[in-house]
């Protein structure tokens, strides 16, 4: 690994955004041998990293997206030896399960096109289903299992990224808005509200819902919207729901989502989405969403119905047009990588994102397929 | 929302006045109360199946209370009271509210909480042991249910309560073992000059102590706790140590703990009135004009959730409360009515800091609380968890403490533990207790049933 | 496990009986539920994290520490419920997915 510069706002690479992905991009770049300025508004992994649902899910996502997320999972089962902590990973297995004969279907077409990726999916009846999770209910028909799937603490993941990256040797600087990003003959120059000015011949932009005026800023902007997950807790039970159960429905209000976390809450979202605002910061939790959740909730696990919600949360989540992330090079501007905008399921990818960006911007190459995540898609 | 009511949330003292002053004035409120009964927690009624006088109930303030049950019962044919209903959430619609399983949305024009306060906490090592109570709850279970927490209780904190309920139980016929206080006598001399304002208020307090003396309960001030004992899962014991620096011992069944109030904003929060520190009462609050106006145009707040000066200034401040929702929303108000209000509660705002400054919140004892002490009594957070949040996860505030270690996280959402937890997170980083923050409000209020449905 | 709270007045109003842990139990109407097991026994709850039992705090629904399972699984707030005859409630079992 290469020293720090003897100028402490150089470095190889600055990285615009501590979330998930900015975090773990540092932490690999430094294991790249790269010096690393990460620049974060707020603390790191405060925004939509921080507030998600904790999904460590491979199935149902997009397919050219699984060599990714295969690599996600490696890494999230190898963290405590990475990174020391595991930010509560479970390998619980992840059921889909479905209450019409239409999303049954498509989950079998999805199980038999995921194979070849390397996921292998069971397909149950709901009978199957029931006697192997009891827990769900009579409501539910074709289910897809995913033993190697799980959930993980959203609070936890990417600040133990972020220490772990600082640890490694990164400069991870917290409460520094960017304000201005220009490039020069050879370097960025990155200047931030309270007065510094940083520069790096290597940028990465990972700053989530913030990341499409950045990237506008370079001439490469993108159809784009910032949404809040309705999220929500119960209070703690003995731990009896061991996979993550969502719902695969295509009516939107219907696709809730639930996990029972090993200390004994079950934690939920889904349905609809509320519209976050990127000037205040915030998304707001609307109150009816909860109650919309409720039914849905109780058609996954009708014993659900019984408990009470301890406490809802909102949190700003970027999504691009087509529902897939922006993650690779510049078009326009060499030097200048992307990775943000991950619609609502970046959670899992994080560790494999880091690790990826990190194989690219240090190398300029990288096995894991990112063209549909190529920004050039929209120009 | 014009054309929609005026709420009043919070049926005690400030609720009731305020709600009275809008009929006065013709309007027809919707007072929400999350109790059964009317009454608050200090004019708390009993079941109506209980026969005690008020005397034996409220005592000196007897008369205060019977007028406010009064009032309030006269009320009733021209208010939308809505009792056992739980504000839980703000929608763009309204607010939320549940009683049993039924969700209401209720839209308003403007609102008035008064949401109230609770005992302010700094935990102990034991606290949590089976017959370790708040100084609220013991009062409430002699008021509201003609019991007391033990046979042989220890009452430990500071402020005036510690010795009204301690004197309370004594009339009950249930000596306490020890009152003691984290307040010198020399500290309380020093608030005495702003409470000498409301000379019978003082006078009675004089008189709990000395009937508590000649009784022979043995009363200490200026001591530090250091635990509650427990055997068999139940208390037993309280130690601490006496002004001197000597550790003492008193066998106990039970513990009555308390170091004054803290105000119930989470409502406010929801509403997203701006909030202020306030260096009287060293806690975060909303920050209201005299009137009881905050930062949003449509939301006022009166009594003891937004300031801790009493119940006689949570009458006065409801009564003012109400006269600014009328006067904004184009009633005639007369200025002398203000005037009188805004006289009434400057002497409670003298004699409030002057019960802080006798009383004062002892924030160095978080400092020194042992690492395995359970701060977070839902989640079990102990204050070694958020000493860790503080220094190994560089957590600079409590939101972040919170999502790293998880105090504040539970059912309470922080009301028990939150305002300790803050202290041992700015003593751990050697921070004024105002740069740590303060928990975020999150619905619901309260644990809302997943079995609930929205009824129009 | 002796009761913790202790009975001062009112002592005179009806009695209803109710069941704690399948043990009848006396109580009298007008009792939260709260008083109606506390006054027979030591304990509401167990805390979910260390499983040491809870008697409630605040008395006032702010602590949320006094919530009691019924047998039938449903839950009640002890504090601020008043107690019902033929109620079944206990202190050491969750009745929850417990037919898994």
């Amino acid at each position: 690994m290469t020293a720090y510069p003897t100028n402490r706002m150089q470095a190889d690479v600055i990285i615009v955004g501590g979330g998930f992905m900015g975090a773990a991009t540092a932490f690999f770049l430094r294991r790249q041998g790269l010096s690393v300025i990460l620049l974060e508004r707020d603390l790191v992994g405060q925004a939509a990293s921080g507030v998600n649902f904790g999904n460590v899910r491979r199935q149902s996502r997009y397919l050219g997206q699984l060599p990714l997320a295969n690599r996600s999972r490696d890494i999230w089962l190898n963290m405590p030896r990475l990174i020391g902590e595991d930010a509560e990973f479970v390998m619980s297995g992840h059921i889909l399960v479905t209450t019409s004969e239409k999303d049954g279907d498509r989950l079998e077409k999805y199980a038999v096109d995921c194979k070849p990726y390397g996921l292998d999916l069971t397909i149950m009846t709901g009978a199957q289903a029931r006697a192997k999770f009891p827990m769900v209910g009579p409501e539910i028909r074709t289910v897809s299992y995913s033993p190697l799937d799980g959930h993980a603490n959203p609070r936890l993941a990417a600040p133990a990224f972020g220490r772990a990256a600082r640890r490694a040797g990164a400069r991870v600087i917290e409460n520094t808005e960017v304000c201005a990003i220009t490039k020069s003959a050879e370097d960025f120059i990155v200047e931030t509200r309270n007065g510094q000015s940083f520069q790096a011949p290597l940028l990465q932009i990972s700053s989530g819902a913030w990341g499409r005026a950045m990237a506008a800023s370079f001439g490469e902007d993108i159809p784009f919207a910032a949404n809040g997950p309705q999220m929500g807790v119960t209070e703690p039970l003995p731990y009896r729901i061991e996979p993550v159960i969502g719902c695969a429905s295509s009516v939107p209000e219907e696709g809730v989502y639930l996990r029972q976390v090993k200390r004994g809450n079950i934690v939920f979202g889904g349905g609809l989405r509320s519209v976050a605002d990127i000037v205040t910061k915030r998304a707001p939790i609307d109150p009816l969403n909860t109650m919309r959740q409720m039914p849905h909730l109780a058609r996954l696990v009708p014993q659900m119905a019984r408990l009470r919600i301890i406490r809802t949360w909102s949190g700003v989540e970027g999504y691009v047009g087509d529902n897939l992330p922006i993650m690779g090079p510049s078009s326009r501007v060499p030097g200048l990588f992307f990775a943000f905008g991950f619609c609502g399921h970046g959670f899992q990818l994080g560790p494999g994102v880091g690790m990826t960006m990190a194989e690219l911007i240090a190398t300029g190459r990288t096995d894991i397929p990112l063209e549909p995540f190529h920004i050039k898609r929209f120009q | 929302m014009a054309d929609e009511p005026v709420i009043v949330i919070g049926a005690g003292p400030a609720g009731t006045r305020a709600a009275q002053r809008l009929v006065q004035a013709g309007l027809r409120p919707v007072v929400i109360d999350e109790n059964d009964r009317q009454g608050g927690q200090i004019y708390r009624r009993q079941p109506e199946n209980f026969h005690r006088a008020p005397e034996k109930l409220y005592g000196t303030e007897a008369a205060k209370a019977s007028s406010l049950h009064t009032d309030f019962d006269l009320l009733r044919p021209h208010i939308d009271y809505r009792p056992g209903t739980t504000v839980w959430g703000v929608s763009n619609e309204g607010l939320m509210t549940v009683r049993g399983q039924d969700v209401t949305i209720v839209p308003f024009s403007r609102v008035i909480i008064t949401s109230g306060a609770t005992d302010r906490i700094m935990p102990v090592p034991g606290w949590t042991t089976p017959g370790a109570y708040s100084l609220g709850a013991a009062q409430i279970a002699l008021k509201a249910q003609a019991c007391a927490i033990g046979r042989k209780p220890v009452f430990m904190g500071t402020g005036p309560l510690l010795y009204l309920v301690a004197w309370q139980y004594l009339q009950a016929g249930v000596k306490p073992a020890a009152v003691l206080d984290t307040s010198a006598l020399s500290t309380r001399m020093r608030g005495l000059r702003r409470m000498a304002s409301r000379a019978r208020v003082v006078a009675n307090g004089v008189r709990y102590m000395a009937n508590l003396a000649r009784a022979g309960v043995r009363l200490h001030a200026g001591i530090t706790p250091r635990a509650i004992e427990g055997s068999n899962n139940q208390v037993s014991g309280v130690v601490w140590r006496d002004s001197r620096g000597k550790l003492r011992h008193a066998a106990c069944d039970a513990v009555g703990m308390g170091y004054g109030l803290r105000s119930e904003t989470q409502l406010a929060d929801l509403l997203k009135c701006e909030f202020i520190f306030d260096p009287c009462f060293t806690q975060w609050r909303p920050h209201v004009d005299r009137n009881g106006r905050t930062s949003r145009p449509d939301v006022y707040l009166a009594g003891d959730g937004v300031l801790l000066r009493g119940a006689d200034a949570a009458e006065a401040a409801g009564q003012l409360a109400a006269c600014a929702v009328l006067r904004d929303g184009g009633h005639v108000v007369a200025d002398t009515e203000f005037t009188q209000l805004h006289e009434t509660l400057t002497v409670m705002n003298r004699f409030g800091r002057g019960l802080a400054e006798a009383f004062p919140w002892p924030a160095h004892l978080a400092r020194a609380l042992p690492d395995d002490t359970v701060v977070c009594r839902c989640e079990n957070i102990t204050a070694g968890e958020i000493r860790r949040a503080a220094g190994e996860l560089d957590a600079p505030e409590m939101n972040r403490a919170k999502a790293l270690t998880r105090p504040g996280m539970g059912r309470c959402q922080g009301r028990m533990c939150g305002l300790a937890a803050a202290e041992i997170l700015a003593a751990a980083r050697n921070v004024p207790v105002r740069e740590v923050g303060r928990l975020r409000t999150a619905a619901p209020v309260k644990p809302l049933p997943l079995n609930c449905t929205v009824r129009s | 496990m002796p009761a913790l709270f202790r009975r001062v007045a009112e002592k005179d109003r009806k009695t209803i009986h109710l069941f704690v842990d399948g043990h009848e139990i006396e109580a009298l109407e007008g009792d939260t539920v709260l008083v109606a097991v506390l006054t027979r026994t030591g304990r509401l709850r167990h805390n979910e994290f260390d499983n040491a039992p809870r008697a409630g705090f605040c008395l006032m629904g702010a602590c949320q520490d006094c919530w009691v399972w019924t047998e039938d699984g449903t839950q009640l707030r002890a504090c601020s419920t008043t107690a019902q005859p033929g109620m079944r409630i206990t202190t050491t079992e969750v009745p929850w997915l417990t037919n898994l």
